[in-house]
């Protein structure tokens, strides 16, 4: 059995910023990601993040990745393991299982655990929603942005959050042509400037539209159009209001749930926060769980936005060092300054479904 | 509607056009940023005191006018790419506008391109008059278009070997 001071589970933008502040307070950690490539979704985030210079704000998400990787990798204080991933947690004598390289199970025993696991995306009900063709927007950002692999010609993009108008306009950049963004709101749910960037390329978003169903080709079996339908203010359907639309894609992008299933293991006390997208931790002001020494930031304890998933990583890697004693004289101000941040970040009009969210949670 | 579209309206565009005054001066910047998001770049990007420190990082930005030269330094550094310079004293009958293009082939300096609206739609054709895609830039090349004058307010976008329609 491996032992640490405190393991971080998940190499993404909360997990690499935890695993750094614990490390700088002099902690020793173990990052633990299930990729080859540490960074998480930031790997596939060409476009530039928001937020001021202290998150790297005007920097691409990419290239935030690529800046903490070699800082983690650099530092001495963090040992990476790659290619291994979580599969499970006993709280009867706090071992994590983990499989590494798809071969080795290895036993981890820490005496802190950060967890940082992220979240996956919500589907959406439909008639033959399971044609090939039909994928989810980090699918899609993966084929193009990772692989450099465009998923097909014309596309029908469902849900104007940011993730579905980002991911339209990086298509439209890798020369595939978005038909199309609905979304069954009444407005839409991303930064306005994203939606912008699209409308000027001729994209045209509709809200208070959804997917009725899509069609296959009678030959390949693989999908040639879709219908899309108006809904009214209830959500309802409005018949005779279909647009049919010609598309060899349908990218879904309506949203995204924690990826909580440790936080269950270890019997951390959970609640349904729909502003949170889903089952998420309550936790404390300094995201501990209510389960003594687990820690939870980024997308798993509520699925925000890249730049407060990785304050949220700093506040927790600080508060785990802490935890075991570790500070190197500076863990006062840079906590303080984390819990600035995190408050600026939410403090505005696109924050409050967040700070709905969140003091539902905290204890 | 820019909530449904994500098109601003000429409502909405008022409250980001620069002074009638300030434009018959030269190059000056237009932010269309309606929204209170959490993002303050263009304040750091700014080197002239145009664009004024945000109190709140959600504020929108305040500019200063008088301040601003249309250096454009702010362009390629919003990541709402929301940022244009406007010259209305390029000549007689054309005015400048440039604006952010993340797009492969780029254009070269004396093409000519289509000029887009904010809706994407085709209003005219212009030449590309600079291209500015060093370093600073960062793969957020800064392209000066020259525009019919009447249309300074109206194109948002250019269109690289565009079918000429």
């Amino acid at each position: 059995m491996r032992k640490t001071e405190i393991a971080v589970i998940g190499g993404g933008p909360a997990g690499l910023m935890a695993a750094l502040a614990a490390a700088e307070m002099g902690a020793e950690v173990t990052l633990v990601d299930k990729n080859n490539n540490l960074g998480g979704q930031l790997v596939k985030q060409t476009h530039m993040f928001f937020g001021s210079e202290k998150e790297h704000a005007s920097t691409r998400g990419i290239d935030i990745g690529k800046l903490l990787a070699k800082e983690a990798q650099n530092h001495s204080k963090i040992k990476i393991m790659n290619n291994s991933e979580v599969i499970g947690y006993y709280p009867d004598d706090g071992v994590i299982g983990i499989e590494v390289e798809e071969e080795k199970f290895v036993k981890l025993k820490a005496d802190k655990i950060i967890i940082a696991t992220g979240a996956s995306e919500k589907f959406l009900p439909f008639v033959n929603n399971d044609l090939p063709g039909i994928y989810g927007a980090g699918a899609v950002q993966t084929l193009m942005n990772e692989h450099g692999v465009v998923p097909g010609n014309n596309v029908l993009m469902v849900g104007a959050g940011n993730i579905g108008l980002i991911v339209s306009y990086q298509l439209m950049q890798a020369g595939v042509n978005v038909k199309a963004i609905i979304d069954a709101a009444p407005k839409i749910g991303g930064y306005l400037v994203h939606a912008s960037k699209v409308a000027r390329l001729g994209v045209p978003i509709l809200t208070s539209y959804s997917v009725k169903a899509a069609y296959p080709n009678q030959i390949t079996k693989a999908l040639e159009r879709a219908s899309i339908w108006k809904v009214d203010q209830n959500w309802q359907p409005i018949p005779g209001t279909e647009k049919v639309l010609k598309v060899d894609v349908l990218c879904i992008s309506v949203g995204l749930s924690p990826l909580a299933e440790l936080l269950w293991q270890a019997g951390c006390n959970m609640k349904y926060v729909p502003q949170l997208g889903g089952h998420v931790p309550t936790r404390t002001n300094d995201l501990e769980t209510s389960v003594t020494g687990i820690y939870v930031a980024g997308d798993v304890a509520g699925v925000e936005e890249a730049s407060s998933a990785m304050i949220e990583g700093r506040l927790a890697g600080l508060n785990a060092a802490k935890s075991l004693g570790y500070d190197n004289g500076t863990y006062e101000e840079k906590h303080q300054e984390a819990l600035n941040q995190l408050h600026d970040l939410r403090s505005g009009p696109v924050g409050e479904k967040i700070r709905e969210g969140i003091s539902q949670l905290v204890s | 509607m820019l909530l449904q579209n994500g098109i601003p309206t000429t409502e909405d565009l008022e409250t980001r056009i620069p002074p009638k005054e300030r434009l018959a001066k030269g190059p000056v910047v237009m932010i269309e940023c309606f929204q209170e998001i959490p993002c303050n770049p263009c304040n750091t990007a700014c080197k002239q005191g145009a664009i004024q420190e945000f109190k709140d990082i959600n504020d929108k930005p305040e500019i200063d006018y008088d301040n601003c030269t249309g250096c454009g330094l702010c362009v390629s550094k919003c990541p709402g790419l929301a940022i244009f310079i406007i010259d209305e004293t390029y000549s007689d009958k054309e005015a400048t506008v440039s604006l952010p293009y993340e797009f492969l082939p780029l254009p070269k300096e004396g093409q000519e391109v289509d000029l887009l609206d904010r809706g994407g739609n085709k209003v005219s054709q212009g030449k590309v008059v600079k291209i500015r895609n060093g370093k600073y830039e960062d793969r957020t090349p800064v392209i000066t278009v020259a525009v019919p004058k009447e249309l300074s307010m109206v194109v948002r976008n250019i269109r690289v070997g565009g079918d000429g329609k």
